[in-house]
């Protein structure tokens, strides 16, 4: 293929895929949560409710663009627009096949945490600009929540870092022929899974938007496409949680018989389902119990997995 | 019928002997409580010794309230007067009430303030102010509680329009908006809070009136250092619908519907303790089928209340799908109920001496499926949503308060079990027939937020027992008593001759006139003890129809289990209380 036209079609098709998954998702979970919960859901539009994907994403188009006039301008229109960024780049150094990435960059890992840090930014800022108390309190929840959970995700991969012996996504991948790193790094994917509740901010850990405490958190000014980017946001980090631990600690693409790629797909979609049913089924913590249990378990459990590990591959 | 009977209590001569001439009359009632009448100035310290230093004290203020007696014709052996103010004190030691009345003359009276015996006076002082202008002197902050502050007048008192047609066109001008606006704008000054101290500075966080988390019309003013609270002041009133004063220009019959609505989930548990007041006023007995009934369609209310708290509590938590369960099935009561009274949520079905039909073909059949069917989804919910970790972790030892607060804080059913007193009205004074039935009184030692859920689910299983027992031992018999009061008249009396037809159309347009006289009658309701305290002048409408909603005193005592918690707490809290605001503001 054309060394130019292949990034660009290698660009659009994650791209496509991307907002394809996080539309789709609007639906998925609406519709599981309702199999859940003794209920419907959307099911009128179209075949199975599909097309209330389309109602809904009419609607938020039309909605007037409207910004409080108490609000600080240019941060409140920056905020929701640094979430979808930086979650979008992050995909670009996620590898779907083998070849097939956008930026096959040897610090593939790091990228995405340094993105995933910056997004909480779109958090914390969208909470200042409203000029609202309670997005106020949302804001700074985001911030405590990412002060405790960040340092321990970053450790809870250092396990699989050590053991696949590189940054690059596709070389983790690689490193998983023989066994998925779910099994020897079992201790660093249960710490990894939750840390990526908090970054995704859904229940248990959705304490920056904690409706039933906060309205609706760091988002309560927000309406019309800005709210929309926000909604957006979470479904693309959402799939990209998924992704990422997919590829960490699922083997990626690897699998027998089907194609690598759908495999790819299967996993994320099986993990996905696995993040809805837990909003389904838990209750929610006090943002300092989030706290103490990220550095008074979380910390010192991922310390010591990283110890065990850097161990275990000194005597082997 | 029943006579009324001057009470010979103990209570009695013990302050006729130690207060001699403060005590200015004994009052005969319909409902067996001494009522005592008590000059002005003796008031304080008689309820002081009832309180303090009586044998076997009374040691909550139920009740508070007050009369406007200015155009009441039939007084009997009262003292003449032109307002009276009544304290309904309890006592848990002796299982008994007594009501002190204290008679005021004058347009706009003032009596010394009881807030420092009882700190739970300080909002029945304050709606007492507000609905009738009997000043408190010594109340520290004797403002509006249910109207808004801008408001004219005093809506208890007499001359206080009852309708809409009686007023001034209400007209909303932009200065008139302004200014209302102006009035609900909090300053922390007139509470006596301070913006900073020391090296805080502290925001004021209105959460309410809409907030997802206070189900319902409340407005709760945090001062908060962080996310912790400092200070909470609770500002009710927004769902303030006049339901007493209602009851002053509605018939007896017609008034039944209203009732439904001040807890709005209890539904025909509100008919209860009205229609049995307003049977011992006019001494009709009511059948035993009648009675089972009641009990039974009470019951399934309790279950429907306890459902939607139980889903709403969940979700307060962050816990997001046991609402649908729970709210599924409530269908399956509503169902039942719908199918037996024809209505849902208010089936306005209880009637004065009885109830409105008897229960349909088949009743039984529906009753019986639910029985075999709730126990298993009660067990589901219990591992979903008591034995989960977090949620746990959430609620013990939130907002606890001890035996000794709630009593003193007028606290009544599932958060006075929580702390440990095994005390249910239909146990310990059973009223309507419960007497007759099975269950247990759950209980729990911590007076926190889970203890308080802890009762309210096994309450639950214990509601269904009672059913059960319904079911089983439905007697049989009429389903309305037969006496010329009750309502609606029966149609077979009609249609003999003129006479009998006279009476049936009189019953039905005017509805019927009960007897001159005062009747008390409390329930254990959904959410504590409801009670009515009616006052018939001899006609055909109520004189005066006083609610005592058990939500009024659990949402006053907010403050005193919030300072020093964090926002989520404050929301455990709420969720733990299961009030409802009409239950508050009426």
């Amino acid at each position: 293929m054309n060394e130019i036209l292949r990034p660009i079609v290698i660009m659009v098709v994650v791209l496509a895929y991307v907002l394809t998954v996080a539309t789709a998702l609007i639906w998925v979970e609406r519709r599981l949560l309702a199999l859940f919960q003794e209920r419907l859901g959307p099911n009128r539009r179209g075949p199975f409710g599909l097309l209330q994907v389309v109602a809904d994403m009419i609607k938020l188009f039309f909605k007037e663009d409207w910004i409080p006039p108490f609000a600080d301008h240019p941060v409140f229109v920056i905020a929701p627009a640094l979430i979808f960024i930086t979650t979008l780049l992050s995909f670009s150094v996620i590898a779907f096949v083998p070849g097939f990435v956008v930026a096959d960059l040897n610090i593939g890992l790091l990228f995405i945490l340094a993105m995933s840090s910056i997004g909480v930014y779109s958090v914390v800022l969208a909470g200042w600009a409203s000029n609202n108390k309670y997005s106020l309190l949302g804001g700074m929840r985001a911030a405590a929540q990412m002060l405790s959970y960040e340092v321990f995700m970053g450790l809870s991969l250092m396990g699989v870092v050590m053991i696949a012996g590189s940054f690059n996504l596709t070389a983790i991948v690689e490193a998983q022929r023989r066994v998925w790193f779910c099994i020897p790094q079992c201790a660093g994917f249960l710490i990894f899974l939750i840390a990526g509740f908090a970054e995704a901010r859904r229940i248990p850990f959705d304490l920056p938007e904690a409706e039933s405490e906060l309205v609706a958190g760091y988002h309560t000014e927000y309406s019309g496409m800005k709210f929309a980017v926000f909604f957006f946001g979470e479904y693309i980090g959402l799939t990209l949680f998924s992704s990422l631990m997919v590829t960490l600690f699922f083997g990626g693409w690897l699998g027998p018989l089907l194609p690598g790629a759908l495999w790819f797909v299967l996993k994320t979609f099986v993990l996905i389902c696995f993040f809805i049913l837990a909003r389904g089924a838990l209750p929610r913590p006090r943002y300092d119990q989030l706290m103490s249990l990220g550095w008074k378990l979380m910390l010192p459990l991922a310390l010591l997995n990283l110890l065990i590990t850097g161990a275990v591959l000194l005597a082997v | 019928m029943k006579t009324v009977t001057a009470v010979s209590d103990d209570i009695v001569q013990d302050l006729q002997g130690r207060f001699g001439d403060a005590i200015i009359a004994v009052q005969s009632t319909h409902d067996d409580i001494p009522t005592l009448w008590v000059a002005p100035k003796d008031a304080r310290r008689i309820v002081q010794h009832l309180k303090e230093s009586a044998d076997r004290p009374f040691r909550m203020l139920y009740d508070l309230t007050a009369i406007d007696e200015r155009t009441r014709l039939v007084r009997g052996d009262q003292p003449a007067c032109d307002f009276t103010v009544v304290y309904h004190l309890l006592s848990f030691d002796r299982n008994a009430d007594v009501r002190i009345k204290v008679p005021l003359v004058g347009e706009h009276p003032r009596l010394k303030s009881i807030t420092d015996i009882w700190a739970s006076a300080n909002w029945y002082e304050r709606e007492v102010w507000d609905m009738f202008g009997i000043a408190f002197e010594g109340h520290p902050c004797l403002r509006r509680i249910l109207m808004p502050t801008t408001w004219k007048g005093h809506p208890l008192r007499k001359e206080h329009p009852a309708r809409a047609t009686d007023m001034e066109p209400f007209r909303l001008s932009d200065e008139k908006q302004d200014a209302e606006q102006d009035a609900l704008t909090f300053r922390p000054e007139e509470w006596g809070l301070q913006s900073r101290s020391g090296d805080a500075d502290f925001m004021f966080l209105n959460l309410g009136p809409q907030h997802p988390g206070n189900h319902g019309l409340l407005r709760l003013v945090l001062q908060l250092d962080g996310e912790e609270i400092v200070e909470v002041i609770p500002d009710i009133g927004y769902h303030h619908r006049g339901a007493e004063k209602m009851g002053e220009r509605q018939s007896w019959h017609t008034f039944i519907p209203y009732t439904d609505r001040i807890d709005y989930l209890g539904g025909t548990m509100n008919e209860l303790p009205y229609l049995m007041a307003v049977e011992k006023l006019a001494g009709i007995e009511i059948p035993d089928r009648a009675k089972v009934i009641r009990v039974m369609i009470a019951e399934f209310f309790r279950i429907a209340s306890h459902l939607v708290w139980y889903g709403t509590f969940a979700t307060d938590l962050g816990a997001m799908s046991p609402v649908f369960y729970t709210f599924n099935d409530r269908e399956r009561i509503f169902d039942i109920i719908q199918a037996i009274c024809g209505g849902r949520m208010h089936p306005a079905w209880f009637r004065i001496g009885g109830v409105a039909q008897d229960l349909p073909r088949g009743w039984d059949t529906l009753v019986r499926d639910f029985i075999a069917y709730f126990p298993g989804r009660l067990a589901e919910y219990d591992t979903v949503v008591m034995d989960n970790l977090i949620l746990k972790k959430r609620a013990k030892g939130v907002g606890s308060y001890s035996l000794e607060e709630a009593i003193e804080w007028g606290v009544t059913g599932p958060g006075l079990r929580a702390c440990g007193l095994e005390w249910d009205f239909r146990k310990r004074r059973p009223y309507g027939g419960y007497d007759q039935f099975e269950f247990d009184i759950p209980t729990a030692g911590h007076g926190d937020c889970y203890d308080r859920a802890v009762v309210r689910v096994e309450e639950m299983r214990q509601s269904l027992r009672i059913i059960e027992q319904c079911v089983d031992d439905m007697p049989a018999g009429a389903y309305k008593a037969d006496h010329p009061l009750a309502t609606p008249p029966l149609k077979e009396r009609t249609m003999h001759d003129i006479e009998t037809l006279i009476a049936h159309f009189l019953s039905v347009s005017w509805g019927p006139v009960i007897p001159a006289g005062e009747a008390f009658c409390g329930i254990e309701a959904t959410k504590g003890n409801n009670g009515y305290y009616l006052i018939s002048d001899g006609g055909t409408m109520p004189y005066r129809v006083r609610i005592r909603t058990p939500s009024f005193p659990h949402i006053q005592m907010i403050p005193l289990i919030t300072r020093g918690l964090m926002i989520p707490d404050l929301i455990t809290i709420l969720g733990s209380i299961d009030y409802v605001l009409a239950d508050v503001d009426r």
